[in-house]
């Protein structure tokens, strides 16, 4: 992508340029992947793991994830816009469609807790088993890593209401709408291993 | 209102109140000197709050030497110990009191001396070396370098409120778990480790971007020094490692906190998992350590042998073929876990199969060496010393990379000698190499030479007397983190030991006069080329100290020894043409964000909920005023860098 800052406010190509800010945010991505992996691992090893508790398949309802996932979906396609219109300069378009990512993944919090709360109300919380541990512990950190986002797009939309679509701006909606895609890459992963295999 | 910290926190035995109280005295009589001098403002804005990498890399290396001190008052604490407690006796350490020793020994010298060193080289030298005027985020930077700092200062302050962990420095569950650990220590392991691994996270990112993004230009990847690729794998290496460690504190915090049964031994819980995670960050860990000390030799050696360096491209490979193999050795720790033959076979020889590229880069260096014109002075001998000793260390790391041998060695004095060979050998001695290399470079006057001398040789003859014994210790089958000796035999090689920890200490006084008489003696020693030891790559080429903009024309590079072939070249000197470029301004916020995890981490560590909360809130606010922050850079305008440049030219 072509670089939006260069000979704006950034003249000097040796510093936080667009190219060096958006590539370290990947490489961020890497390293929470990277977590991730290390959650995962645990939950596939503890999986079986459930201390004479219920098994995944008699917990989880697979319907309401998957309106779960479309949900995050729907977040994932509204920021990838957003960002697109952030490059081209559409303001109010951009303000929109990250509002809608906001909305969406307010939803998608919502039902989450509501299925949490399902679970901890069963008596199923995770002082329950070792695999009721990993699942809340994996699953509990993709929520906190989208109430994050949902913060952050605050905290960045607010700027562009104030000053418009600088290149600082465009740099940082650019990054947030990389981590929307990441939180769904994330939980598509989640859906797969933990939800679809473990119905099964 | 103040959760479990009562004033039984405060009550030690005598032991550690003389610990807590001498620190605490340090403590006094710094912030006296600096109330005296009246230079908190200058330490404020000169230091804390600077964006300038040399500074961070300076204040990592004197942060990790203060960490170093109380690392070493560990280790003699436990020779003597072990040298006293031999049959009837049982020393004048409390087995509790012991436990918390080999502990914290580990970890401070792991965490925050060994790390903390290599990324304050880092700091210092990598970006002079790709002729860049700062890293890639200089914010970030400073907020990784306070991230550690809040790390040490929780292991520090245990040492008064509360107690450390006593469950060795890898603290294994179950015996790390709440069940069997209610009190403070592990949460003290728990948090400092997490908040100074979060920090080191951020580094990786960090120097990853600046050596990919910010090389000078026609600095191509196979032109960079082999320190700078060192860096690299070493930044690759953290960002696949630290997060495993980050993932594996937090659910040893969640059991810990929330009562999750992730790695407890009842409720199907499973602790070996926590040992398989530890490791596979460990491992690598390992390598984070030394692979940059490999670069700081690769820097040396062809130096001091007045030629270049010996095989350059199987230098890199062989960093790399490193970086791969770090990953899928990590079982070697524990194959006495039982995973079977099968496992432990592929475990082995995978092991094996990484002293390959090792050795190849030893030869490198003997062959550097090799018809060159050597000029042994101190950062020759550290090199020297450290042929001899890791050599030792990796071939007894070969031994028990076999697992039949391993189940007769696993957690004996052989392991522990065989560590240390390796990260004192490798690590510890090239960051002195470094030391030594480096240092006219940062401060424009040379150390002292014959005091450096000294130093070497009780740091080296120190070495092995204190290790060598432990070798024979283990094959007679001393087990390790022993605070009594029932075996008669063993007496004596640990009585050894612990005269060569004592030699140890007096190369770190000899290393501390040496600073004192040289800082005293800068004037004669001073150094005003700016390249003392005839070096070949760029950070030679800039002055000694660097300005704060480290280069004023960004320089370009053709060839591989990039300041060497500058000097070899004939052309005529042109005047510069400046430009002005853009410098990051200070900030205080990384200072506040360190501060505020220190006490997030106090409170959780205490129970004291609402101040954890808080201070999280705080950190939040700190990063969106940070966020908000409109004018975080400035201009160098082009007359202010003709009267830098001018009066360092009548310098």
């Amino acid at each position: 992508m072509k670089d939006p800052t260069s000979h704006e406010s950034y003249p000097d190509p040796h510093h936080d340029t667009y190219s060096n800010t958006v590539f370290g945010f990947w490489v961020y991505l890497l390293t929470d992947f990277m977590l991730f992996g290390a959650l995962f691992a645990t939950y596939a090893v503890l999986k079986n793991n459930t201390f004479g508790g219920p098994p995944a398949k008699d917990l989880f309802h697979l319907p309401f994830v998957f309106i779960e996932t479309l949900i995050l979906l729907l977040c994932s396609f509204f920021s990838g816009l957003g960002g697109a219109s952030a490059h081209r300069k559409k303001k109010n378009r951009t303000i929109i469609l990250f509002g809608l990512t906001f909305l969406a993944g307010v939803v998608f919090m919502v039902m989450e807790f509501h299925d949490f709360n399902r679970l901890i109300d069963s008596g199923n919380s995770w002082q329950r088993s070792g695999f009721l541990s990993a699942y809340f512990t994996l699953v509990g950190t993709h929520s906190l890593h989208v109430i994050l986002g949902l913060l952050w797009i605050i905290v960045i939309l607010l700027p562009v209401f104030w000053s418009g679509l600088t290149p600082v701006n465009i740099k940082r909606l650019s990054c947030l709408r990389i981590f929307w895609q990441f939180l769904n890459v994330v939980w598509v992963f989640i859906f797969s291993i933990v939800y679809l295999m473990g119905v099964n | 209102m103040f959760g479990r910290l009562t004033l039984q926190a405060f009550k030690h035995d005598l032991i550690e109140y003389l610990a807590g109280i001498s620190m605490i005295v340090a403590a006094v009589i710094i912030i006296s000197l600096i109330m005296y001098h009246r230079r908190w403002k200058w330490l404020w804005k000169e230091w804390l709050t600077s964006l300038d990498h040399k500074k961070i890399g300076t204040m990592y290396v004197i942060l990790s030497v203060i960490m170093l001190f109380k690392g070493l008052i560990d280790a003699l604490m436990m020779r003597a110990q072990q040298a006293l407690a031999v049959g009837d006796s049982m020393g004048y350490l409390t087995a509790s009191h012991f436990q918390q020793i080999f502990t914290a020994h580990g970890v401070t010298m792991i965490f925050f001396v060994a790390m903390g060193l290599i990324f304050g080289l880092i700091n210092l030298v990598l970006p002079l070396q790709i002729g860049a005027r700062d890293v890639a985020f200089p914010f970030l930077n400073s907020l990784s370098f306070w991230l550690f700092a809040a790390g040490g200062m929780l292991i520090l302050v245990s040492l008064v409120i509360g107690v450390f962990a006593g469950t060795g420095w890898s603290s294994y569950p179950p015996l790390a778990g709440l069940k069997y650990n209610p009190g403070v220590g592990v949460d003290y392991w728990l948090w400092s480790v997490q908040i100074s691994g979060v920090g080191s996270l951020l580094s990786g990112i960090n120097f990853l971007v600046t050596i990919l993004k910010m090389r000078c230009p026609g600095m191509t990847l196979m032109k960079m020094p082999v320190f700078v690729w060192a860096v690299l794998v070493t930044m690759i290496l953290v960002i696949f490692a630290f997060p495993v460690l980050t993932a594996d504190v937090a659910m040893l915090t969640t059991d810990r906190l929330l009562d999750t049964r992730l790695f407890t031994s009842e409720f199907g819980g499973n602790p070996m998992m926590y040992i398989n995670l530890f490791w596979a960050w460990g491992h690598p860990e390992v390598y984070i350590l030394v692979l940059p000390a490999f670069g700081i030799y690769s820097e040396v050696v062809p130096v001091f042998s007045q030629k270049r360096l010996f095989g350059y491209a199987t230098m890199v490979w062989a960093l790399i073929a490193i970086t791969f193999l770090s990953f899928i050795v990590w079982l070697h720790h524990f194959f006495t876990m039982g995973a079977g033959p099968n496992v432990n076979a592929f475990f082995g020889i995978m092991t094996m199969i990484i002293a390959v590229p090792t050795g190849v880069k030893v030869f490198n260096w003997l062959f550097t060496m090799f018809r060159g014109r050597v000029i042994f002075e101190t950062p020759m001998l550290w090199f020297l010393a450290f042929i001899a000793t890791f050599t030792i260390g990796g071939m007894t790391g070969v031994l028990m990379s076999i697992p039949g041998i391993d189940f007769q060695v696993h957690n004996s004095l052989f392991l522990i000698a065989h560590f240390h060979s390796t990260i004192i050998g490798g690590v510890v001695f090239g960051f002195f190499a470094g030391y030594y290399y480096w240092f006219p470079k940062f401060t424009g006057f040379k150390l002292n030479e014959r005091l450096g001398r000294y130093a070497f040789w009780c740091w080296f003859i120190g070495f092995l007397f204190a290790f060598l014994p432990l070798y024979f210790l283990g094959l007679m089958g001393a087990t390790r983190r022993l605070n009594h000796i029932s075996v008669p035999e063993w007496h004596p090689p640990l009585i050894l030991a612990g005269i060569g920890a004592f030699l140890i200490a007096c190369g770190v006084v000899f290393q501390c006069l040496q600073l004192f008489l040289s800082i005293k003696e800068r004037k004669e020693n001073r150094e005003p080329t700016g390249d003392p030891w005839n070096g070949r790559t760029l950070e030679w080429s800039t002055t000694s100290p660097p300005p704060f903009y480290n280069f004023a024309v960004i320089p370009e590079v053709h060839e591989r020894d990039a300041f060497w072939a500058m000097k070899q070249s004939k052309a005529p000197k042109q005047k510069p043409h400046y430009e002005k470029f853009h410098m990051p301004k200070n900030s205080g916020l990384g200072v506040y964000i360190g501060a505020l995890s220190f006490i997030l981490a106090f409170g959780a560590i205490w129970y004291m909920y609402w101040l954890a909360i808080a201070s999280a809130l705080g950190i939040i606010a700190c990063i969106i005023i940070r966020l908000y922050e409109k004018h975080t850079d400035y201009y160098v305008s082009v007359e202010e860098i003709e009267k830098i440049e001018g009066m360092k030219q009548k310098a």
